[in-house]
């Protein structure tokens, strides 16, 4: 088991987001999480990366505790984010954007910075060599020396998976991926979260679209109210009855 | 020219903390009193030369800087601006009343300026009376910060403050520790500030309070938005020609400050990246005319 949840809890004031959940995701799968509006999924994010502290409950990355580090500290140990909401950095460049991401595999400080040590110039070339490989990797070429705030929706949103990708994760965690991004576009994001995943990156995904979810996902978690409902493969968890109650109401899970 | 040097340093260091890390710090007054009164109390009180109570003066105005960044960076934007505004007034209050150090409003008199350095072949540069000495040694350390800013932005640790400028949470989420990246960034600028504070007392020979007070804050904050903030040039360009023109401005007496404040609004409104933002439009209409 790369990483695990064990009897997660976050309480904001009386309103409990998320209620003892457990769940784990194996080396090189890729899990998704979803559930109704509310149910908690970004909450889930959110605990796992350190913004928010959880109530109860542990994380586990590789067996090594990660509850209630913050949320540099989670991406030093290797989990990347996207934000739900288009996240860049609007004023830099996409290359610019995508060899601060690598920011976290360099460590040069400000004495480096102040003698241009070796180590400086060193990790300078390395953060634009990774840039590089990201900029054909998530075919941005043509965007290269474009302000990152003025590329289209689309290509933002594979931006900010390749900022996440750039600091060399074990797992990615992507918030909606393909949130506020047209059917047909869909379809280059898919194909981008199928590559990193052939690269060896493990990958959780929170999601709407349920033609994506099925289509790519090894194992789906469901989450209503802040509890888990279901778990498995795509087609048992579809054909799952509280899983439709969840998202129809009561009453239709019979009429299959 | 000598006071050109003396503000384009503070404004580059307030450039540092608020154009390219993004925090507003209104307490750059402060630390420039706090590294003129340093200096200028070493020299006076214990006879400490001029080389040794300079580099003293920038330690502890970095000091003060770590001692008050450390709680006021945890607050963030408008709340960062007003604590730090806050502890500015603090500040000129305590070098106000503690008289038996300070002298209070009767202020520090008698600041012996740069001592002498002795040259091969028996000359020495004496700055005593030698304005074009002093302009020179001014000069010098105003380059000495420009390059020391330059190497920090252009570096890893610039792209640093670059990301927390640009999105705090973003910059977290690949593994950019924004606090200690804000400390750097205070902690650096408030170096350079008392760098200006000690040479200016040096300069002028004479400090009192009022050279810690809030208004000094707002007059480099000045600079470094007509200048144009988040550039090189831009401080140094404001740090020129401001004191140049509140003198000119001089001649209509009291409508002087209503004079100034008007051009600085225009400037504002419609330049609102000053100078150095209106030279860049300008410049990339040049180009794509072509």
């Amino acid at each position: 088991m790369l990483f695990q949840t064990m009897g997660l809890t976050k309480s904001f004031g009386g309103l409990t987001a998320v209620n003892d959940l457990s769940f784990g995701i194996e080396e090189g799968q890729i899990v998704s999480v979803i559930g109704p509006n509310g149910a908690g999924k970004s909450t889930v994010f959110n605990l796992v990366t350190g913004v928010h502290r959880p109530t109860a409950g542990r994380i586990e990355l590789m067996g090594r505790s990660i509850t209630g580090l913050k949320p540099y500290q989670v991406a030093r140990q290797g989990i990347a984010r996207t934000f739900q909401s288009t996240t860049v950095f609007g004023q830099d460049t996409v290359f610019e954007n995508l060899a601060i991401g690598h920011r976290l595999r360099t460590d040069s400080g400000l004495f480096g910075a102040l003698l241009v040590s070796g180590r400086e110039r060193g990790d300078r070339k390395k953060s634009m060599a990774k840039a590089e490989e990201l900029l054909s990797f998530l075919d941005l070429e043509h965007y290269r020396d474009e302000a990152a705030g003025n590329i289209p929706q689309e290509a933002q949103k594979r931006l900010s998976v390749g900022i996440a990708l750039a600091t060399e994760p074990k797992l990615l965690l992507l918030d909606e991926p393909t949130g506020g991004v047209n059917l047909e576009e869909d379809d280059s994001l898919i194909r981008i979260i199928q590559k990193i995943k052939a690269s060896g990156v493990t990958i959780c995904l929170i999601e709407h679209k349920m033609k994506m979810v099925m289509g790519i996902s090894d194992r789906v978690v469901v989450l209503s109210y802040g509890s888990k409902i279901a778990e498995g493969d795509p087609q048992s968890v579809s054909r799952n009855e509280n899983v439709i109650e969840a998202y129809l109401g009561p009453g239709y899970a019979a009429k299959d | 020219m000598i006071m050109a040097c003396v503000w384009g340093i503070a404004a580059t260091a307030l450039n540092l903390v608020m154009g390219y890390a993004g925090q507003v710090n209104l307490a750059h007054g402060a630390f420039f009193g706090i590294g003129a009164y340093t200096s200028g109390l070493l020299m006076l009180k214990l006879g400490i030369g001029f080389w040794i109570a300079l580099p003293l003066a920038c330690l502890t105005a970095a000091l003060f800087g770590l001692l008050i960044g450390m709680p006021s960076l945890r607050t963030k934007g408008a709340y960062f601006a007003i604590g730090t505004l806050c502890f500015n007034v603090i500040v000129t209050v305590i070098i106000d009343r503690w008289e038996n150090l300070t002298e209070g409003q009767r202020g520090l008199l008698g600041i012996p300026p740069p001592s002498a350095i002795p040259l091969p072949y028996g000359l020495t540069v004496r700055f005593d009376n030698n304005m074009v000495a002093t302009y020179y040694l001014f000069l010098i350390m105003l380059l000495l910060t420009l390059f020391v800013t330059r190497r920090i932005v252009i570096s890893l640790m610039g792209k640093d403050f670059r990301a927390v400028k640009g999105n705090e949470e973003l910059a977290a989420s690949i593994g950019i520790n924004p606090f200690r990246t804000k400390l750097i960034a205070f902690v650096t600028s408030t170096f350079f500030a008392g760098l200006a504070g000690g040479l200016y007392a040096s300069y002028i020979g004479f400090l009192s309070p009022d050279i810690s007070d809030f208004h000094v804050t707002f007059e480099v904050l000045i600079q470094v938005m007509f200048g144009g903030i988040g550039t090189m040039a831009g401080p140094i360009i404001g740090a020129t020609i401001l004191p140049v023109i509140s003198e000119t401005l001089h001649a209509l007496a009291a409508y002087r400050m209503v004079a100034y404040g008007i051009m600085l609004i225009a400037v504002i409104i419609f330049l609102p990246t000053g100078i150095m933002g209106g030279l860049k439009i300008v410049w990339t209409k040049c180009i794509t005319r072509k």
